[in-house]
């Protein structure tokens, strides 16, 4: 990543160096090289088993990578226990101590450092996170927002060079995860120290990361900011687990310039060649996708009005459902079965029903094309599956 | 028709009631009699109020002599069997190691065995040992049948702990000692205080094991019985009232302390 050379002091710099680990047979990450630049806010995305918690341990200390390094700034940590370390974690369960207050869970770090003053820095603390109230209760007779926000008091009070946060709102409901999600994003903001966000949500990561790693399988699939993660997707895999994407397989036609042109069922489509992160040779594969609220939907009869140079698909609508701002159509074509769009309802046009054909025309710059050697439904789904 | 109606709703109020009569009964007869003032050597019939046998407790030779030796063997046993029963939970818990299983039902066997034959199995092997019957043997025996149920009511405890929490504690900058002194250890104490309190209990009036093992050494149990066969001095019923009370005044203090813990934090 570009920020890694910039910054060669790296204060609060997380950097992983071929850091692996290995149960047995099993491996749960694969050698991986990771830079997470000090006071960004970075997510670890991925399913369930893909490698994203055991890395955060490995950060913390509480798991020992197989192979690799750990360094925080220009500090070797990996040899170093967890009670060592200059970080802390927001558990995934919280694991607030029972038999302490709220108050003594946040001063809990503070007190074994051996500082004695601590009043003061943990009612400042609370405050911070809304919870000057509540300092005399138990963990167990507070909510589980509150809880939440106890767990990230108490990590923060020791001001670490890094705060891990293991999925820290998969228990709660949506609307409280909506509401912690800004909440969190304050904080960092407020304190300015770098948060490394484990999560299998990726709308989750989307709003709140500067910066998402993408995991698969203990890789590293892609990483990059969530815009563009989202527009420029490099795998088929990271195409579909963030957000829904079409995927046409096309033959190389010609290379003009910038622009490829794909031959696609008897048509052509245009792709820019800075959008193709596989190697573009005249008669070669290649994956075409495009986000489904990319595409315009014209009803056939009309198709004498859509611009030229726009790419273009005939179908027939298959399904519609009208979500509110938008309705999601989706259309049979010839060069894929289940083609996605989404129409915002500005001017419904009435003619636009299952059975009616269409054209499906977009801006060629929307198109971003792939190695078409790979799984196309790869990663589909599995983000609902772990919710679920 | 009232009655029936009436009877209908306080049927489990006097399910209750009765209930607690039939386990609080001998305690009730114990504590009169220890006020009874016996024609002859056997405290078994009432005959007039008395405090005698309260102002004289040690009135009869040998009794507060073994019940000072069981209190003190009872304490030790506790201690031994806390500490030993308590690691042994924690490594049954946490640990994956091999015949894991097997020490698991293993540590079960004491309380399946029927009391009097560990007890003669005990003496079988004391005598072929060539050890000398007293304090030594009596303790030994008790530490070792008192340690199944102090595993039992740790390992429950232990079980449902949360290992994060120790990982947080490490987290936040605890050591190895202090995680266990900050975090494990009162986490765990209800288990363990539970296993100390039980331990306590058997020691304390087991009288097979004992009986067996004890050579010439006499503890409070042996005595009542000893005494039994001769005659029965009020003072035993003076020595069983007075634990009785200190038993329900222990469980009275923690509940008030409890309680008041309880309204501070709401």
């Amino acid at each position: 990543m570009k920020t890694t050379e910039e910054t060669t002091a790296g204060g609060g710099d997380v950097r992983l160096t071929g850091i692996s680990k290995t149960y047995g047979d099993f491996t749960a990450v694969h050698p991986l090289d990771l830079t997470v630049p000090e006071g960004s806010f970075f997510a670890l995305l991925g399913a369930s088993g893909c490698g994203k918690t055991t890395t955060l341990r490995m950060i913390a200390g509480l798991e020992e990578p197989t192979a690799g390094t750990v360094h925080l700034g220009d500090q070797d940590v990996t040899a170093l226990p967890p009670y060592k370390r200059p970080v802390n974690t927001v558990f995934q369960s919280y694991a607030l101590f029972p038999h302490l207050d709220i108050y003594e869970n946040v001063a809990f770090g503070l007190r074994r450092r051996g500082i004695k003053s601590v009043k003061k820095q943990v009612e400042e603390m609370l405050e911070l996170v809304q919870l000057g109230e509540q300092a005399r209760k138990k963990p167990h007779q507070l909510s589980g927002g509150q809880q939440q926000r106890v767990a990230v008091a108490r990590a923060l009070i020791n001001h670490p060079k890094v705060l891990l946060l293991d999925e820290p709102l998969g228990a709660l409901d949506l609307k409280l995860r909506r509401q912690m999600q800004l909440e969190l994003k304050r904080i960092q903001t407020e304190v300015g120290i770098t948060f490394v966000h484990v999560t299998h949500d990726q709308e989750e990561a989307m709003t709140m990361a500067d910066c998402v790693a993408v995991m698969n399988a203990g890789r590293v699939e892609q990483l990059g900011t969530p815009a563009d993660l989202y527009e420029n997707p490099r795998t088929t895999f990271v195409a579909n687990f963030l957000g829904t994407s079409n995927f046409i397989g096309a033959e190389v036609d010609s290379t003009s310039g910038d622009d490829i042109v794909l031959k696609a069922g008897g048509g052509k489509l245009v792709l820019h060649r800075a959008r193709a992160s596989a190697p573009a040779t005249t008669g070669g594969k290649i994956l075409a996708g495009v986000r489904p609220e990319k595409i315009s939907l014209t009803h056939a009869d009309d198709a004498g009005g859509i611009p030229e140079g726009r790419n273009r698909i005939t179908g027939r609508i298959t399904e519609s459902s009208f979500i509110g701002v938008s309705t999601q159509f989706v259309v049979d074509s010839p060069v894929c079965p289940d083609f996605e769009v989404y129409v915002q309802n500005v001017d419904r046009d009435a003619r636009l029903v299952p059975g009616a054909e269409v054209v499906l025309h977009w801006n060629p710059a929307h198109t971003f094309g792939l190695d078409a050697a790979q799984d196309v439904d790869a990663g589909v789904g599995t983000a609902e599956e772990e919710v679920a | 028709m009232a009655f029936v109606t009436w009877f209908k709703r306080n049927v489990v109020v006097i399910a209750g009631l009765l209930t607690l009569a039939y386990l609080l009964l001998p305690n009730v007869v114990v504590t009169v009699f220890s006020f009874n003032r016996p024609k002859g050597r056997f405290n078994y019939q009432w005959q007039e109020f008395s405090t005698d046998a309260w102002r004289d407790p040690c009135g009869v030779s040998g009794l507060c002599e073994s019940l000072g030796l069981s209190l003190q063997i009872a304490f030790w046993a506790t201690l031994g069997a806390t500490l030993l029963g308590t690691m042994i939970a924690f490594a049954l818990v946490r640990y994956r190691f091999r015949a894991r299983g097997a020490v698991n039902s293993l540590i079960f066997l004491p309380m399946a065995m029927p009391e009097v034959v560990m007890a003669a199995s005990l003496l079988t092997l004391f005598l072929n040992m060539g050890a000398e019957l007293g304090f030594w043997t009596v303790l030994i025996a008790h530490i070792m049948f008192c340690l199944s149920f102090v595993v039992v009511a740790v390992k429950a405890r232990v079980m449902s702990m949360d290992p994060r929490l120790e990982q947080a504690a490490q987290d936040l900058y605890a050591g190895p000692v202090q995680t266990f002194l900050r975090v494990t250890l009162p986490i765990a104490a209800p288990g363990i205080a539970a296993g100390a309190l039980l331990a306590f209990a058997l020691s304390f009036d087991d009288f097979i094991i004992t009986n067996f093992n004890a050579g010439s050494t006499v503890t409070f149990p042996m005595f009542v019985w000893g005494s039994a066969q001769r005659g029965t001095p009020v003072q035993i019923n003076v020595i069983g009232t007075a634990m009785f009370v200190v038993a329900v005044l222990l469980v009275l203090v923690s509940m008030a302390v409890g309680n008041r813990r309880k309204r501070q934090k709401a």
